[in-house]
């Protein structure tokens, strides 16, 4: 009883003390938006794309989207690889 | 294990309709919100839904993991070949070289509000159908393996 009031102790001090930093950062307004301030007034006319989160996934960051691509396809093949068929008599390594 | 009539007519049911707005979804990636991995992801819930409603060997003999793991392939290698196909028109990777063109999906865009017309964006469509196609087979194929503890269940 006495370990469980303690830890909501520290968990309750360490939010609040969190709460306290993070209020204080600007929230929604980036010091440098010339980036974001070109893909919403050219992005639309350069891709021809009417959705902009699109043209900037698919189009301005499309090699960051091969990677999450390629991420995804690594996932099924190391899940496909766990939940594999074991043969018959054979054993984990690790037992 | 099977659920009762009931559930299992309404998922039936369900099942094309998840599929469709899965497509749509995809389809119109370039238009609406959604794209290929939502969409994919709304597709890959239909076969949720078959495996709680129904058996799981019931589903995985409708639903074959060969043919999922063929589609994933694809996806990709659609995803990478429609970057590749820029090479062609001296256009870097990943260039958008259909866009703004007036044939094939390239309806030019004025900048601000538009009614939306699907035959815009150049290569986004093609690269928002393969990469709905392989997260389709992909998060499909991980649902099946990881439900399929669910066979050993045997009805009393």
């Amino acid at each position: 009883m006495m370990k469980i009031a303690l830890y909501a102790t520290i968990l309750l001090v360490l939010f609040g003390g969190l709460t306290y930093i993070v209020a204080d950062l600007p929230f929604g307004a980036p010091p440098v938006s010339d980036m974001d301030d070109y893909f919403i007034r050219n992005g639309q006319e350069q891709t021809g794309a009417n959705n902009i989160v699109t043209s900037i996934v698919f189009d301005f960051r499309g090699f960051d989207t091969l990677g999450e691509a390629t991420v995804l396809f690594t996932a099924v093949l190391g899940v496909g690889m766990m939940f594999r068929k074991m043969k018959e008599g054979e054993e984990y390594e690790n037992d | 294990m099977k659920m009762t009539k009931i559930v299992r007519t309404t998922a039936d049911v369900f099942y094309p309709f998840c599929l469709v707005f899965g497509l749509y979804v995809v389809i119109h990636g370039h238009l609406t919100p959604g794209g290929g991995f939502q969409g994919g992801a709304v597709m890959a819930t239909g076969a949720a839904l078959l495996i709680v409603a129904h058996a799981y060997t019931d589903v995985t003999r409708r639903i074959r993991k060969t043919a999922l793991k063929i589609l994933e392939a694809i996806g990709l290698m659609m995803f990478l070949f429609a970057g590749l196909s820029g090479i062609l028109f001296e256009r870097p990777f990943m260039g958008n070289w259909m866009a703004l063109t007036g044939k094939l999906f390239g309806t030019p865009v004025a900048h601000g509000p538009n009614p939306g017309d699907l035959n815009t964006a150049g290569l986004l469509p093609l690269l928002n159908l393969g990469v709905g196609i392989e997260v389709l087979g992909g998060l499909t194929i991980i649902l099946l393996y990881m439900l399929s503890g669910i066979k050993e269940e045997k009805q009393p």
